[in-house]
């Protein structure tokens, strides 16, 4: 069977994923990946048309819980954690097209 | 007499904390003993990323004071217990053997730790694992793999390797693993150690990182039967914390432990244990376990479950696919690295590239292939009908039988490198836990000696229904008492 996936797929998926791959990685898991697909093609065949999906092993239905305000984390101690913060926020590079 | 370190290093979890509730021993004796043979032999083993002494040297003051004050001790009250690094803990850095989350401190302890700490049990410190319990060997650590106690040229299993590596060694009477695949039982068979995955829902998922929401479940790690109990009441039950927690109380384990098998059925899974590359010793275990089931009363016999031989191929499709989604979160921006970029989504890729292994990559490619536009059904679709029929196959053979039983692993413990070439070699690891994963259920691994071709321990997986832990437990304590092995110690030894 031939691989199920090409160069051009791994780089599609790579930049959905949010992955700069190196050149060698794209090489590498265009073949290991199309091998891991191959070995789940093997229940493709199974006739399931009848059979439901199953998101979930144990059914429970609308958790909720009683809509009161409880504490939750402190702001300064989340922003502690994050590589860059400023007035209170998360801080991040440029975001679209614009100037800094 | 005061026992000395190696006596108390080689006890139950049971024992340490009758010890200490008496006052035989102090909480700080036992903290120290096994503090110092970590120290030892710990260099060899590498089953830790982080030992907390000075917190657990503290925690253990604290056991002791609250005895000198007459307080009520918990049932784990100065028992050490060693934590696979997914768990959040707030004294010590929580990092899944990750790159991306080094030095992280969590502003929060997972709920299993802090009803452990509430017991009175004392966190030693964090265990290695394969990155995000990617794995099935903790060769994929971002840091260090871990060796097998019984031979540190061989792999301790994993992704919970860590764990089972320092019960294994005596670092620690009890450990926490998670099991998503396997990752309990299969560490556990491979380092020779009693390792549970208790039903999905039944142990609080809050403050444990997220691999596979669907599948992720904690459990214990102990030597005996009596003592993965003792540590599964501690930690089960519902959290309002975790919406996929099951509301209802857990039948208690510990009573009904020792009421032997009679009477049971125990079917034995043919298409697991005569699987593909099984070793002959290990296929020999399961037989031997059936007669000494046959001695203790239970009647045992062969049963098929014939969708399991679909289980891996699913769970390599579910599980990437809920990875990909889950470790999205690793961007960049709010815990954790950060590569520098001029803007933000090159930060993201490139952060996510430089933190992450090679195998955490591979899944979240294979995930987001899964899932994404026109693969959707075929891929992710499908894996998802075949868990029906995987739960629906088990749902008939207990309709004839209490129990099921089969190999954990189809082999004793690999090389170290000696899989890594090949993913799919290494996810064959996996092909007798993966089915109990996907159908939400309830399985353990019990020691059942060595093989005598390598000396390296077999582990026989004992399958229950949902919800009965009961069962599962019970059998695994008759069968743990008609085996009467000596308690399985592994010679910490530099390979030649």
């Amino acid at each position: 069977m031939s691989n199920p996936l090409t160069r051009a797929d791994v780089e599609h998926v790579a930049r959905l994923a949010r992955l700069a791959l190196s050149e060698a990685e794209i090489e590498q898991f265009t073949t290991q990946l199309g091998a891991i697909l191959e070995h789940a093609a093997r229940v493709a065949a199974l006739d399931t048309a009848d059979v439901p999906p199953t998101s979930h092993p144990i059914p429970l239905a609308n958790v909720l819980r009683a809509d009161e305000r409880v504490p939750c984390l402190d702001r300064d101690v989340v922003l502690d954690m994050a590589p860059a913060a400023e007035d209170g926020r998360f801080r991040v590079p440029r975001i679209l097209g614009e100037e800094a | 007499m005061t026992p000395t370190g190696d006596e108390l290093t080689g006890r139950t979890a049971a024992g340490l904390a009758a010890m200490v509730r008496r006052g035989d021993v102090s909480a700080v004796e036992v903290t120290e003993a096994h503090l110092q043979r970590i120290a030892a032999l710990d260099g060899d083993v590498r089953s830790f990323l982080c030992v907390g002494e000075a917190e657990a040297r503290a925690a253990a003051a604290g056991v002791d004071a609250a005895r000198a004050r007459g307080e009520a001790l918990g049932p784990l009250a100065g028992v050490p217990l060693a934590v696979k690094d997914m768990f959040c803990t707030k004294d010590l850095p929580t990092t899944c053997a990750s790159r991306i989350l080094e030095g992280w401190r969590p502003p929060y302890d997972s709920t299993v730790v802090a009803r452990l700490r509430a017991a009175g049990a004392i966190v030693i410190g964090k265990t290695n694992l394969d990155e995000f319990a990617m794995g099935s060997s903790t060769e994929n650590s971002g840091f260090f793999p871990t060796a097998n106690p019984w031979d540190l040229g061989r792999v301790p299993g994993g992704s919970s390797g860590g764990s089972a590596a320092a019960v294994a060694a005596r670092f620690a009477p009890l450990a926490l693993g998670t099991d998503t695949g396997g990752s309990i039982r299969q560490p556990a068979a491979l380092c020779g150690v009693v390792g549970l995955r208790p039903t999905y829902g039944r142990v609080s998922r809050y403050g444990i990182v997220a691999y596979a929401s669907s599948l992720d479940q904690a459990g214990p790690f102990a030597t005996t039967v009596a003592d993965t109990a003792l540590l599964l009441e501690a930690m089960w039950g519902h959290d309002p914390c975790d919406s996929t927690s099951i509301p209802s109380a857990p039948e208690p384990v510990l009573a009904s432990l020792e009421d032997g098998v009679a009477g049971l059925r125990i079917g034995i899974v043919e298409e697991l244990a005569d699987v593909d590359g099984i070793q002959p010793e290990v296929r020999a275990a399961v037989e031997s376990a059936r007669g000494l089931f046959e001695k203790a009363g239970a009647e045992v016999d062969t049963v098929s479950v014939p969708s399991v031989e679909y289980g891996l191929s699913a769970y390599y499709v579910i599980a990437p696919a809920e990875a990909s989604s889950n470790l999205a979160r690793y961007d960049g921006v709010r815990y954790g690295l950060r590569a520098p970029a001029a803007e933000v989504a090159a930060m993201n890729a490139a952060t996510r590239e430089a933190g992450f292994g090679a195998e955490v990559k591979r899944r979240i490619m294979l995930g987001t292939y899964a899932l994404s536009a026109g693969y959707y059904d075929a891929y992710y679709g499908q894996a998802q009908r075949v868990r029906t029929l995987i739960i629906r196959d088990f749902a008939r053979a207990y309709r004839d039988f209490d129990l099921l039983v089969s190999p954990t692993s189809p082999t004793t413990a690999f090389g170290l490198g000696e899989k890594t070439a090949d993913p799919l070699t290494m996810y064959l690891s996996d092909v007798c836990t993966v089915p109990t994963s996907l159908a939400g259920a309830t399985a353990l691994s019990l020691p059942c000696g060595l093989a005598p071709e390598d000396g390296l321990p077999v582990g026989i997986q004992l399958m229950g229904k949902a919800l009965d832990e009961v069962t599962v437990l019970r059998a695994a304590r008759a069968l743990e008492q008609e085996l009467a092995l000596p308690a399985p110690l592994p010679e910490i030894r530099v390979p030649a």
